[in-house]
């Protein structure tokens, strides 16, 4: 990489937009996976009779089951949301930040 | 080629040697007490190992170059990798391991599920394009991106060491126990010898582009596996989770406590343990190294990214499955004869040992059929996953410590390569060696000892060097060293090691995983190192942060994929 066009890639305001749009969203995101497991994870530890109480009277499913199965699902998910906003609004301002670098 | 032609012969040799041995004790010359030979099985690992074989000869005549031989020639698509990671990352372990929780535990075992999974999306959103925009081969290239080269890059390969040497003993002695197990004339120590000899001859002619293969393989193998087990449970239980979970209750000797443990069962609730298992779960993926490495072989930023979706997918879905297989077993393995040790004293205890569930339960449903494919698919899984542990172990040895602490940069990537192929016999041959030590020894603690220096010392100085423009290197150096050490020290005082193994009595540090307290002291030291580092070459790393964050966040100047 030359020193130029990295000096001329911290110049462009489109990059300090990009890295801005794209810590917004990776820790946005990261922060939802976190508390919703940490969430999880303390209710393990300090309310397991919430966890472990039956989905429904007469049923032997635990309410964690569902509720583990879930963080499960949105955490793919998220995965999901993170890779489509950064195919169609990252990628393409990541390409013309670079091809500008290079006039 | 004349070398790998001898290599393959070999393997062919020591195969046919143990075929006739296995034919002399089918003759019937043993006594009658002998178990009948499990050929379904044997013809499963045969296929398997030919086929994988032939792609380590396909690839071993397209691996020219470091970059071919260490990434692959950069030209995994993003399918194909997040494949390769599902492979790479679902081990036997989590497999076996998992359904073997949940089959004693109950409702204990989806805690491990749920944080073996959260790692990944953390991976996404902060590392995988990073770690491809920076890295070549080994994620100590990205922590020592601006930093000083031999410090860093020592620490990060220890870390990597530690990781991938101990990982590696519990794969090897999950692979003797489960192929003795399962084909008893095949000893214990035949079974390793057996491993490592593939496994070698996998990554020294095929490097990475047979380790990803193999590891492809197995994925689909797994998933493919897994899914037959599930269906066959479901379809037993009426297609009823609620039929399936009350059939469970009403088997386990412990009944509705299954559902009620958050804690093993017979353990006593422990709510930091909780805390520091969940955090130990969920960093501990996001820095092992032998998963960091996978980023390298994509072409560039974007297919990182895209196989770390499909990746998520594949092992989020395949955890869903073995929870079910975990409670599938209850109902149909246990309180069986034909499975269980002796049915008068526990229901519960299986002959071959605690990881067997989900391996007899594909006899439940199948018959020998079924049971010979999922003994194949566990032993092509401890295969791929020793694959990728010896190719990472080999690249910090030979790349990190040997071409750029040792040689500075000055050696030829032809004798880096040629260092690269001797750490993997190397490490082939101690992970056999150590295997056989470890064949009687509790190995229980190894997940904590590897999940915690991968989450205390891996994961944080990586995070670190690439958003952080204050670390230097004394800072990541001392934060790294606190992580491997604390975590060490604290697992050796700690209720497994020494209470269980040394049988010292009380342990003096109460938990089993120590990530709590190493992770935030990791921050700590590396955060006041830096801080307090006022050296004219800490002013020079902060102020290269600049340069570093345009190549991470725009690609600029990232190794490109070979044209090939």
């Amino acid at each position: 990489m030359s020193d130029l066009s990295a000096s001329k890639i911290q110049n462009n305001p489109k990059y300090h937009q990009l890295v801005a749009q794209r810590d917004s969203l990776a820790w946005t995101l990261s922060a939802i996976v976190c508390i919703m497991y940490f969430g999880f994870i303390l209710m393990i530890a300090f309310a397991p009779d919430f966890l472990t109480q039956p989905l429904s009277t007469g049923s032997v499913v635990p309410v964690g089951m569902p509720l583990g199965v879930g963080v499960i699902l949105v955490s793919c998910i998220l995965t999901a949301i993170y890779v489509r906003r950064a195919n169609h609004t990252f990628d393409p301002l990541t390409d013309e930040i670079i091809q500008e670098s290079l006039k | 080629m004349r070398t790998w032609k001898n290599a393959c012969l070999a393997t062919l040799a020591t195969a046919s040697s143990l075929l006739t041995q296995l034919a002399i004790a089918a003759d019937g010359a043993a006594p009658a007490a002998e178990q009948p030979i499990n050929w379904h099985a044997i013809v499963m690992f045969v296929i398997f190992v030919a086929i994988t074989l032939g792609i380590t000869y396909w690839a071993a005549k397209r691996t020219k170059t470091a970059t071919d031989f260490y990434a692959a020639g950069r030209g995994i698509t993003g399918l194909q990798n997040g494949m390769a990671i599902a492979g790479d990352y679902m081990s036997a372990a989590s497999f076996l391991g998992i359904a073997a929780l949940v089959y004693m535990n109950g409702f204990y075992g989806l805690i491990f599920s749920v944080g073996w999974l959260v790692g990944w999306p953390i991976i996404l959103f902060l590392i995988a394009e990073r770690l491809r925009n920076l890295g070549k081969y080994t994620y100590a290239d990205v922590a020592s991106f601006r930093l000083q080269q031999g410090p860093v890059r020592t620490m990060a390969a220890i870390g990597s060491l530690i990781v991938v040497i101990w990982y590696l003993i519990g794969q090897a002695v999950g692979a003797g126990q489960l192929l003795h197990t399962l084909v008893p004339q095949i000893s214990y120590r035949e079974s390793i010898v057996i491993v490592g000899t593939l496994i070698i001859v996998y990554v020294t002619f095929g490097g990475m582009k047979a380790t990803t293969w193999v590891q492809i393989i197995k994925a689909a193998l797994l998933l493919g596996g897994a899914t037959l087990i599930a269906i066959g449970v479901m379809a037993h239980e009426g297609f009823s989770f609620e039929k399936l979970f009350t059939d469970a209750v009403a088997i386990h000797p412990k009944h509705m406590e299954i559902m009620k443990s958050v804690v093993p069962i017979g353990a006593k609730a422990n709510p930091i343990e909780s805390i520091s298992l969940g955090l130990t779960l969920m960093f501990g993926t996001a820095g092992l190294p032998h998963i960091l490495m996978r980023f390298f072989t994509v072409t560039d930023a974007k297919a990182a990214r895209k196989s770390v979706l499909y990746g998520t997918c594949f092992i989020g879905y395949f955890y869903i499955l073995t929870f079910i297989i975990g409670f599938g077993a209850i109902v149909l393995v246990a309180n069986n004869p034909e499975y269980v040790t002796d049915i008068t004293k526990n229901i519960l205890a299986l002959k071959g040992g605690g990881s067997m569930p989900a391996v007899y339960l594909s006899h439940a449903i199948g018959g020998d059929l079924f049971l010979g494919f999922i003994a194949a698919v566990a032993f092509a899984t401890i295969l791929a996953v020793v694959s990728g542990l010896t190719l990472a172990g080999a690249s910090a040895l030979s790349h990190d410590i040997y071409a750029n602490v040792i040689m500075k940069g000055k050696s030829t990537e032809a004798q880096e390569v040629w260092v690269s192929k001797l750490c993997v016999i190397g490490l082939g041959i101690l992970a056999v060696l150590l295997g056989i030590a470890f064949e009687k020894q509790n190995v229980a603690y190894i997940v904590a000892l590897t999940f915690s220096i991968a989450a205390c010392a891996n994961f944080p100085i990586l995070v670190l060097s690439v958003f952080w423009r204050g670390l230097t290197t004394r800072g990541a150096v001392l934060g790294g060293y606190t992580g491997i050490l604390g975590s060490i020290g604290l697992l050796i005082i700690g209720p497994t090691v020494w209470t269980k193994v040394l049988g010292n009595g009380p342990a003096i540090f109460p938990y089993d995983f120590p990530t709590f307290v190493v992770l935030p002291a990791v921050l700590i030291v590396a955060y006041v190192a830096s801080v307090t580092d006022n050296s004219e070459s800490a002013r020079k790393e902060r102020a290269a942060f600049d340069a570093q964050k345009v190549r991470s966040e725009t690609g600029l100047g990232a190794e490109a994929a070979a044209s090939h």
